[in-house]
C-alpha cells in the first residue's frame, strides 16, 4: 500500500505528504533511534511515539517509507515545517502502535 | 572519479536539533554520485551516529568525508573528553548520556555499535582529555 492509501484509511490523518506515491513495504515500531537506525529497513512504515525534529533526520537516513506518530502524538509547527523541507511523510493517529501493524499487515496481505 | 572528493563539516555541539545536518547532506551528495542506495544507507547512518556522539558526548567536532573509486572514507574528530574504555563504549547498551538526551531517543548505547555495523572497517584513537578520532570506511565494491 502506498503512504496516500494509509491515509485514506479512517482515522489516519496526513501531517506531511511529500511523496504520497511511496510504497510502504513493511513495518518498524520503536522511539529509541539508534535501534531504529539499526533494525529499520528501507521502506518500512515507522511507527513512533518521537515526535522530536531528530526523528526527520532518522527517517531520512534510514530512508523509512513514512513516519507513523502513534497514540495522538503530534508535530510542533517548526517540526512539521522540518518534515516538509526534508521530504518526509508523517501521518498522525489516535491508535496505537500494535493496531497500527495489524491494519498494515492486513493491507499488506 | 580519479582525484578523491572531500567533504568537509563542521559538527556544531551546542545545536542539538540542527545535529544530522552533515549526514544528510553527505546523504545527497553520495546521491549525485549515483552510489548504490544500500551503501549510502550504511554511510550515512554510521556518520550520524558518530555526528550525534560528538554533539551529545564530546561538545562538537569536525567531519570529512572521502570517496574514491574503492570506498567511502568517514573521518570524525572531536576535542572533548576522549573515551575512558573503548571495549566498554562499544558494547550495545553501555551510554553516559544524560537521561536529556535519553528522553529524545537518544542514549540507547547503540551508536558505535551500528557504527561498527554498517562500517566495513572502524577504528577509534582516543585520548582522555585530549578527544577521539574516528575512521569509518564503507567499500563501494
Ligand atoms: N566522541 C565521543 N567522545 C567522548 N565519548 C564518547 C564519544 N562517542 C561515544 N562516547 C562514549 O561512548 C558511549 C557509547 O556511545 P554510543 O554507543 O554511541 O551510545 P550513546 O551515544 O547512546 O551513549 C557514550 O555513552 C560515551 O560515553
Ligand atoms: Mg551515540
Amino acid at each position: 500500500m502506498t503512504v496516500r492509501q494509509l491515509t485514506e484509511i479512517q482515522g489516519f490523518s496526513p501531517v506531511v505528504l511529500a511523496d504520497p506515491e511511496r510504497e510502504i513495504k513493511n513495518v518498524y515500531i520503536g522511539d529509541l533511534l539508534s535501534w531504529v537506525m539499526g533494525k529499520a529497513q528501507q521502506d518500512d512504515a515507522w511507527i513512533t511515539i518521537m515526535s522530536n525534529v531528530n526523528v526527520l533526520a532518522v527517517a531520512t537516513l534510514a530512508d523509512t517509507a513514512c513516519v507513523i506518530l502513534a497514540e495522538g502524538v503530534l508535530l510542533d509547527a517548526d517540526v512539521k515545517l522540518t518534515a516538509e523541507q526534508k521530504g518526509v511523510n508523517v501521518i498522525s493517529t489516535d491508535k496505537s502502535a500494535y493496531e497500527i501493524a495489524k491494519i498494515l499487515a492486513k493491507a499488506n496481505e | 572519479m580519479s582525484e578523491p572528493l572531500v567533504f568537509r563539516f563542521d559538527v556544531d555541539g551546542d545545536d542539538f536539533t540542527s545535529a544530522g545536518q552533515a549526514s544528510v547532506q553527505v546523504k545527497k551528495n553520495l546521491r549525485q554520485l549515483g552510489l548504490l542506495p544500500e551503501i549510502i544507507r550504511r554511510v550515512s547512518i554510521a556518520m550520524y551516529e558518530g555526528e550525534i556522539n560528538m554533539v551529545i558526548h564530546a561538545g562538537g567536532g569536525k567531519a570529512e568525508v572521502q570517496v574514491d573509486n574503492e570506498c567511502v572514507t568517514i573521518i570524525l574528530e572531536d576535542k572533548g573528553p576522549g573515551i575512558k574504555n573503548i571495549e566498554q563504549a562499544m558494547q550495545e547498551g553501555f551510554s553516559t548520556a544524560p537521561d536529556a538526551i535519553r528522553s529524545l531517543g537518544f542514549g540507547a548505547g547503540m551508536g558505535l555499535p551500528n557504527m561498527k555495523r554498517y562500517s566495513d572497517e572502524m577504528n577509534i584513537s582516543s585520548v582522555v582529555g585530549e578527544g577521539t578520532k574516528i575512521v569509518m570506511k564503507v567499500f563501494i565494491r
